[in-house]
């Protein structure tokens, strides 16, 4: 069964060289001449003046922890959602129950306003 | 005919390396096989970039590229061949082996899930029954080029729009895991040759996205979030963030990710294909329709979506970021949940039309 995988394996391989081949083949061709105007960072016209590793909005972190919660529950549907037939009602409702479970943080998060952007 | 040619080759190798000569047949075989998948996809993809100013061109009452070759159908390989010619510029600031491993992984992370998408009866790559979830695992690796290439660049546009683009693909992908989920209900299984088989009937009436209408534009919507194209494309909203997470990027490096991001562009619509629209089934089961290969009907209906990906282009101006977020997590989030119980209990009734 590990076989069917095999031709993925070695896609995964030629997919990175192909990336990296056209980044070697681009270094290689373009000229490299580099000066410090150029080097600095794009900035509209005025010097960098400090680093760009800046704080950035705490709604970022929030979409990215709500993002895993979801994504794992996905995973979680995913084999229910294909042996729903075979489990009956019972395997139905008591993924409705997790995912009421979900639903109530999903709901306490919007109330709140971690999905507000203004 | 792939075992014959494994078969051939193994007995070529067999004087010079024995035992080895069948893995070397095998390692051969595949590698032809996965050249004659990326060649064309990405000939398809430089004639889309082709396609996407001469469409755009003829909304918009404009002529479009047609100085290059016959009606400016060789554009794409002018382009490709300038930016080869020029300088990648690496900031000062910037780390530099992440500046250039960010591209390739977006690119890796765009070719990886054609691995699994059937062509016509058989003609897959990889048959694995988990192929959908392989596509869902391959989509969700996008993110990270995107990520990578706006922190190494140590610049604040690129941060900027690399924080935008990642909590906006984030985002969109939840709502296109739900509506995964029901494909997977109607269809029972996760081998993507066996998704299109469900949908064989007498007409496109019994494509899934029939009955599961709602559940079709989301995921396609989704789609158009997830590739940051227009009218989602605040990511690299000119006028606010100038190009967003590759601002810094020159030369081949951002053709990189210019190809990842048109190569994903037809991911989503041969998935959409596939997935709602019957992949390589002829939209009626009888004569004429059934004379054209299946193959040919995948690529219309890829054509077909990938115009529309045009169109909206074309149309629509572009959302606001808070809007953006409130169409992802507001309207499609709680709507995939509620279809994917109305599909539950459907399942569960006996108005249940598929096997269970």
């Amino acid at each position: 069964m590990l076989a069917e995988y095999f031709p993925i394996l070695v896609f995964a391989g030629l997919a990175v060289g192909v990336g990296t081949f056209l980044i070697v083949a681009g270094r290689l061709l373009g000229p490299h001449r580099p000066d410090s105007e150029k080097n600095s960072a794009y900035e509209c016209g005025f010097e960098a003046f400090e680093d760009a590793r800046m704080k950035f909005d705490v709604r970022y972190y929030l979409v990215a922890i709500l993002f895993i919660l979801f994504d794992l529950e996905i995973a979680f549907l995913f084999p229910w959602a294909i042996s729903l037939g075979v489990i009956g009602a019972v395997g139905f409702w008591a993924m409705m129950l997790f995912l009421l479970l979900l639903l109530v943080g999903f709901i306490y998060e919007w109330r709140k306003g971690a999905l507000q952007w203004e | 005919m792939v075992d014959a040619a494994t078969a051939t080759l193994a007995g070529w190798f067999e004087p010079l390396l024995g035992a080895y000569a069948s893995w070397l047949a095998i390692l051969m075989v595949t590698v032809a096989q996965i050249v004659a998948l990326v060649l064309p996809l990405l000939i398809t993809m430089a004639l889309l970039t082709y396609a996407e100013r001469r469409v755009i061109g003829a909304i918009q009452l404009r002529i479009g590229p047609n100085r290059v070759g016959p009606q400016g159908l060789f554009q794409p390989i002018a382009d490709v061949l300038k930016l080869l010619l020029k300088e990648i510029i690496v900031p000062a600031d910037a780390s530099r082996l992440l500046f250039y491993v960010a591209p390739v992984i977006s690119l890796f992370a765009a070719l990886i899930a054609w691995a699994v998408i059937p062509f016509s009866p058989g003609v897959v790559l990889a048959d694995v029954n988990a192929g959908l979830l392989f596509v869902l695992a391959a989509t969700s690796l996008g993110v990270y080029g995107v990520i990578i290439a706006g922190w190494a660049s140590n610049s604040k546009y690129a941060l900027l729009g690399c924080m935008r683009s990642a909590a906006q693909i984030v985002s969109y992908e939840i709502a296109m895991g739900f509506a995964l989920v029901t494909v997977l209900m109607v269809s029972g299984s996760l081998n993507l040759s066996d998704i299109v088989e469900g949908q064989r009937g007498t007409s496109f009436l019994s494509w899934y996205f029939v009955p599961l209408l709602p559940m079709f534009l989301v995921y396609f919507i989704s789609g158009v979030a997830e590739t940051n194209r227009s009218p989602f494309d605040v990511a690299e909203g000119e006028s606010e963030i100038v190009a967003g997470f590759h601002v810094e990027y020159s030369g081949i490096a951002f053709a990189v990710f210019f190809v990842a991001e048109y190569v994903n562009m037809i991911l989503i619509a041969a998935l959409t294909a596939t997935m709602f629209l019957g992949g390589w089934l002829p939209p009626f089961d009888f004569a004429p329709f059934t004379w054209l290969p299946g193959i040919f009907w995948l690529f219309f209906k890829i054509a077909f979506i990938l115009f529309v990906f045009l169109w909206f282009r074309a149309t629509f101006p572009r959302y606001r970021y808070d809007q953006i977020m409130r169409l992802g997590w507001k309207v499609f989030i709680p709507l995939t949940i509620v279809w994917l119980v109305i599909v539950g209990l459907w399942q569960l009734s006996p108005l249940w039309l598929w096997g269970k």
